[in-house]
């Protein structure tokens, strides 16, 4: 069973996609801002990550660069989620080495979709 | 000619004249002991030629319609 | 008998008539309603040339020559009959080099050099110091005749001895430089002054007249009376013929002539009759009224003369003295105290033009360009320092001329004071009027002509002057240094023809002029000599000459062009030129030679910039002129008035250009930090947007696809989204709200509240919230009303704000908030204390501004808009007050603000 980690400072939307990904059947953690972001993947090894960009302590793309710095993380798949919506932050994002960038307020169906895609990708080979 | 030189010319002789007038040879013609009208000659004359002069620079200069002229000036004694 | 004190309080009362006088003129020019803009005014002016020495010393020449006082008056009078030719000519030059002095004028002939400028200042200061000598001698005479007349004791209380010339000379420097150096800009005109002379002269000559109808028709019954009981007295009979003048008819020649020089080369004629001079035309009446002045001053120096010698016959009375002497012996006091009036005005108003005239040349063509090579001065901070020189400059030649009294005064009458003083005057002529008439004449030839000329001067007068007062040997003068007599000062050469003056005008007239012919023969004036001679020959306008021949002359057309474009830019010259092409259907090449309609064309366009005259003189230069280069004729063009100043107004259009540019530049430069400001609040509010709106939709579509989802969770869900509904409600409205505050469109409603009340309000507002944290909120408020000015609602917000913030960050477990109202008499002074985690040093500044929301130093994030403090802060500034956040010792923070107690 995948796992996925959900990192939001907004309890709301924590609760909104813990929703969503239980109800695929994934398993699920959640973590409010950047460094117990970054423990939690530490500790549960996750597959995917949905990352908020503007968070307390450490930022999304940090968070980002220390897991691809982590050889023992390089396989988790990790989605960006923003309410920066320019395209420069977008591609600044993608550069950091995030697999997806989905700018708030997003499709729930359109989430699911994706992250059911990138799941299958990695575990395909 | 215009009338400007010539009135330039007018008292430049009037300056020659009064030079003169007022020197040696002919200021000593009136170097006599004798009076008119109870005045010595010489102190007379010397007033006399004076007045003569101031007169004749004023009649000169007085202002005739010269086109050539300077431009017509404000009216005097403002 | 006159007491002392009304003769000083009658002097220093006249005295501050004069300086009325000299105010109102001033006052009136400065209205643009000019007094001294008539031709009477302007020959009263020049009447200063009659001075202290006219008034008290033509008598006394009189009573030892007779007639030889005359020639001092009659030589103004033929000097007059060429004003109209000469003296116009000079003062249009004056006025198209802006001509301060002599010196600057003599300088601007010979190529504008500085070292003949400086040599015509020394010369003039040198040579007017004995002048002014004369009549600091004149008015302590004056006193000391009113003060000691028949046997008054000697010690008049007032003045100690012959010091009345010191305080005479330290007062008349005072009056000199206020009105003379009032104003910083030394090319302006001294209206005031020129009043106050033309009015002096007005009274000097009712003086005199006064005292003359006394003497002649009170004391003796009309003028052949009184010369008929002359004749009866031997010496005096003598008088009446030439050979009472020493020297003879040499004499009153040569005295005619310097007089003829004196009265337009002294520095103070030049400066009346030049420098002072309003419309050229006021020279028209003057010719004849000045001369008629001078006539009518002088009919009664004779009568008086002998009616003074035969009324004290045998007794010592100074001859100098006799106009007053006269009306005192008799008993007439008050037409005494007049008489000397009279003489005061003489004197004071010869001293004050003479020191401004002087002090202008020491500053402008002596001192102001050496320190300037000297790097002593910089050109910016002249303005004070030229002020403070040239009055300085009047103290010192006041001095000088206190001096020179105290070292000869008393070994020379009057008269021959003043002489000297004409003699060294006349130097100036030859370069004048050569220079004026003769192109040839050079800088070299001036510039020898003068040296020669002046150094001849102080060997044959000044020198001797010094010798007679015992200052040095007198065998200097007689036989002469080393015994020589050909060597002496009186009689070089063993001239022993001439009195002592006459000697000195021949030989100095004969070096001056002899070395400036000479030298000027063999001299090879280039450059801006030549161009300035050839200026100054033509100088008068091409109108008075009547001359209207078109020009002959070969000129390139590209000269012709270059000549105006200098003037009126490249640009509008072309296109004159083109214009007159079409109009005359003609093609300018560059190379050829200009045809005689170009050239009218030509002069007619310059004229339009630099008028008439100059343009005549530029075309008649750059047509007939010599070896005349068109490069030497740009130079003086630039250096002529009229070009100086449209170069000054195209600076200043460039530097108004330049300001504009640097304003729009500094304007853009704010629109785009403007446009970045704007671009990041945007953004900001975007992303607060995003986030409430992410919640509701992800949740409202999960609600909306979950079919069958637990009640509960459904409830849940729903109860969340309204709430991020609330929120983002909220947010909007603090966007407008907050834009409406800090743009100041809405300044809120102006009233007289009390923020004790206003407080309450708040303090109600926010129980409920208080309550549901279980939060304590205690509050300390003055017991009167705290009346300010101000919009209640926002004042309430900014205190609602200031606690549900409190209420927020508070202590999760004990919760206390204190605030506090403190009434000053001049502000008005709010706390809000809370128990919280405090506020980092770093952060405090930054939490008033829009969207910074403390996010590190508490769990999770609060549900704030990141603009509530921006607001308070943007109230309390349109309020006038301020608002700031310090540590609470004890833990948490202090929010203070406070209000002016007027607030806006």
């Amino acid at each position: 069973m995948p796992r996925i980690l959900l990192v939001d400072d907004e309890p709301n939307i924590v609760l909104a996609l813990e929703f969503l990904m239980k109800k695929e059947g994934y398993e699920t953690f959640t973590a409010d801002d950047g460094e117990k972001a970054l423990e939690a993947i530490r500790e549960h090894q996750p597959d995917l990550v949905i990352l908020d960009l503007m968070m307390p302590k450490l930022d999304g793309y940090e968070v980002c660069q220390r897991v691809r710095s982590d050889p023992a993380c390089k396989n988790t798949v990790i989605v960006m989620l923003t309410a920066k919506g320019r395209e420069v932050e977008r591609e600044k994002g993608l550069a950091m080495g995030a697999d997806l960038y989905i700018t708030k307020p997003f499709s729930t169906r359109e989430v699911v979709e994706k992250v059911r895609g990138l799941l299958s990708e990695t575990s395909a080979p | 000619m215009p009338e400007s030189k010539r009135r330039n010319e007018r008292l430049v002789a009037l300056f020659v004249a009064a030079l003169l007038a007022l020197n040696f040879p002919l200021l000593s013609l009136a170097s006599v002991m004798k009076q008119v009208w109870g005045i010595p000659v010489l102190y007379f004359y010397l007033f006399f030629v004076w007045a003569f002069i101031i007169l004749a620079s004023g009649l000169t200069l007085k202002r005739t319609r010269d086109p050539s002229g300077p431009a017509p000036e404000p009216p005097a004694g403002t | 008998m006159l007491p002392h004190w009304l003769i000083l309080s009658v002097s220093f009362g006249y005295l501050g008539l004069l300086f009325a006088v000299a105010y109102y003129g001033d006052k009136r020019a400065d209205a643009g309603r000019s007094i001294i803009s008539n031709p009477y005014i302007y020959t009263f002016s020049i009447a200063v040339y009659c001075t202290g020495w006219t008034f008290y010393g033509s008598v006394g020449r009189a009573a030892a020559t007779g007639a030889g006082f005359l020639p001092i008056y009659l030589g103004p009078t033929l000097a007059a009959l060429l004003w109209w030719l000469v003296l116009r000519k000079i003062i249009h030059l004056s006025k198209v080099f802006n001509i301060t002095s002599i010196a600057d004028f003599i300088a601007s002939r010979f190529g504008k050099s500085m070292k003949i400028g400086g040599l015509v200042t020394i010369i003039a200061v040198v040579g007017i110091m004995p002048y002014i000598s004369l009549q600091l001698k004149a008015i302590s005479l004056s006193f000391n005749t009113l003060f000691h007349f028949h046997g008054i004791p000697q010690d008049s209380g007032f003045f100690v001895g012959e010091d009345t010339a010191l305080y005479v000379a330290l007062i008349l420097a005072v009056f000199s430089i206020l009105f003379g150096t009032r104003h910083i800009d030394v090319t302006e005109r001294h209206e005031g002054m020129v009043a106050a002379i033309a009015f002096e002269s007005l009274v000097k000559f009712l003086a005199f007249t006064a005292v003359g109808l006394f003497v002649t028709f009170s004391i003796y019954k009309g003028p052949a009376n009184l010369y008929a009981e002359a004749m009866q007295v031997p010496e005096l009979a003598r008088l009446m013929q030439m050979d009472a003048l020493p020297g003879g008819y040499a004499t009153w020649f040569s005295l005619t002539f310097i007089s003829m020089t004196a009265i337009m080369f002294l520095p103070r004629q030049f400066q009346v009759l030049v420098v002072e001079n309003v419309n050229e035309d006021h020279v028209r009446t003057a010719t004849w009224l000045f001369p008629l002045y001078l006539f009518a001053i002088n009919l009664f120096v004779i009568p008086i003369a002998f009616a003074g010698v035969m009324q004290f016959a045998g007794a010592n009375v100074d001859p100098d003295t006799l106009v007053l002497a006269l009306p005192l012996m008799h008993g007439h006091n008050l037409l005494a105290l007049f008489v000397f009036l009279g003489g005061l005005s003489a004197a004071t108003g010869m001293v004050i033009v003479e020191s401004i005239a002087l002090s202008t040349m020491l500053s402008n063509d002596l001192l102001v360009p050496i320190m300037l090579r000297l790097k002593l001065l910089r050109t910016e901070a002249m303005g004070g320092v030229l002020l403070m020189l040239r009055r300085g400059c009047i103290l010192g030649v006041l001095l000088l001329g206190y001096l020179y009294f105290r070292l000869i005064g008393e070994s020379y009458a009057l008269v021959t004071i003043g002489l000297v003083s004409f003699a060294a005057a006349a130097q100036f002529a030859p370069p004048i009027l050569l220079g004026l008439y003769w192109k040839g004449a050079s800088r070299t030839g001036a510039l020898a002509g003068l040296a020669a000329g002046f150094v001849v001067w102080a060997y044959t007068l000044l020198l001797p002057s010094f010798a007679k007062s015992g200052w040095l040997p007198i065998s200097l003068v007689d036989p002469g240094p080393f015994g020589i007599s050909a060597l002496g000062p009186y009689h070089l050469l063993n001239l022993t023809m001439f009195d002592p003056i006459t000697h000195s005008v021949f030989w100095s007239m004969l070096f001056n002029v002899g070395f400036l012919v000479v030298v000027s023969l063999y001299d090879r004036p280039a450059g801006l000599d030549q161009l300035q001679a050839a200026v100054f020959v033509q100088g008068s306008r091409a109108s008075d000459t009547g001359d209207t021949r078109l020009w002959h002359g070969t000129t390139r057309v590209a000269d012709l062009m270059g000549l105006v474009a200098r003037l009126i830019g490249v640009d509008r010259a072309e296109r004159a030129f083109q214009a007159y092409a079409q109009q005359h259907r003609v093609q300018l090449n560059s190379d050829n030679v200009a045809d005689a309609t170009l050239l009218e064309f030509t002069e007619r366009e310059l004229a339009k910039t630099v008028g008439a005259a100059s343009a005549r003189v530029m075309m008649s230069s750059i047509i007939e002129g010599e070896a005349l280069s068109i490069e030497g004729l740009m130079r003086i063009m630039d250096e002529t008035s009229q070009v100086i100043e449209y170069s000054r107004q195209l600076e200043q259009k460039s530097r108004e250009l330049e300001a504009a540019t640097q304003e729009l530049q500094r304007t853009n430069e704010r629109l785009k930090e403007l446009d970045v400001l704007k671009d990041d609040f945007v953004n900001t509010i975007s992303h607060e947007l995003r986030t409430p709106l992410t919640s509701i939709r992800a949740l409202s579509e999960i609600v909306h696809d979950e079919v069958n989802m637990d009640p509960d969770e459904r409830q849940r869900f729903l109860g969340i989204m309204v709430k991020e509904t609330e929120r983002l409600t909220r947010l909007v409205n603090q966007v407008l709200d907050f834009s409406k505050i800090e743009s100041g469109a809405v300044r809120g409603i102006q009233e007289e509240l009390d923020l004790a009340d206003v407080t309450q309000e708040a303090l109600a507002a926010t129980s409920q919230l208080a309550r549901d944290r279980d939060v304590t909120i205690s509050s300390q408020l003055p017991s009167e009303p705290v009346r300010l000015i101000g919009d209640r609602d926002r004042l309430v917000q900014v205190i609602v704000n200031l606690l549900s913030n409190a209420i927020k960050y508070c202590d999760d477990q004990v919760g206390k908030v204190h605030l506090r109202l403190i009434s000053d008499p001049d502000e008005v002074r709010m706390e809000v204390r809370d128990n919280g985690p405090g506020i980092r040093p770093e952060e405090r500044e930054r939490i008033f501004e829009k969207f910074h929301q403390l996010s590190d130093t508490v769990k999770g994030k609060p549900h704030g808009t990141g603009l509530g403090l921006a607001i308070c802060k943007a109230i309390i500034q349109n309020h006038g007050g301020r608002i700031w956040v310090e540590d609470n010792f004890g833990g948490g923070s202090i929010f203070t603000f406070t209000l002016p107690r007027q607030a806006l």
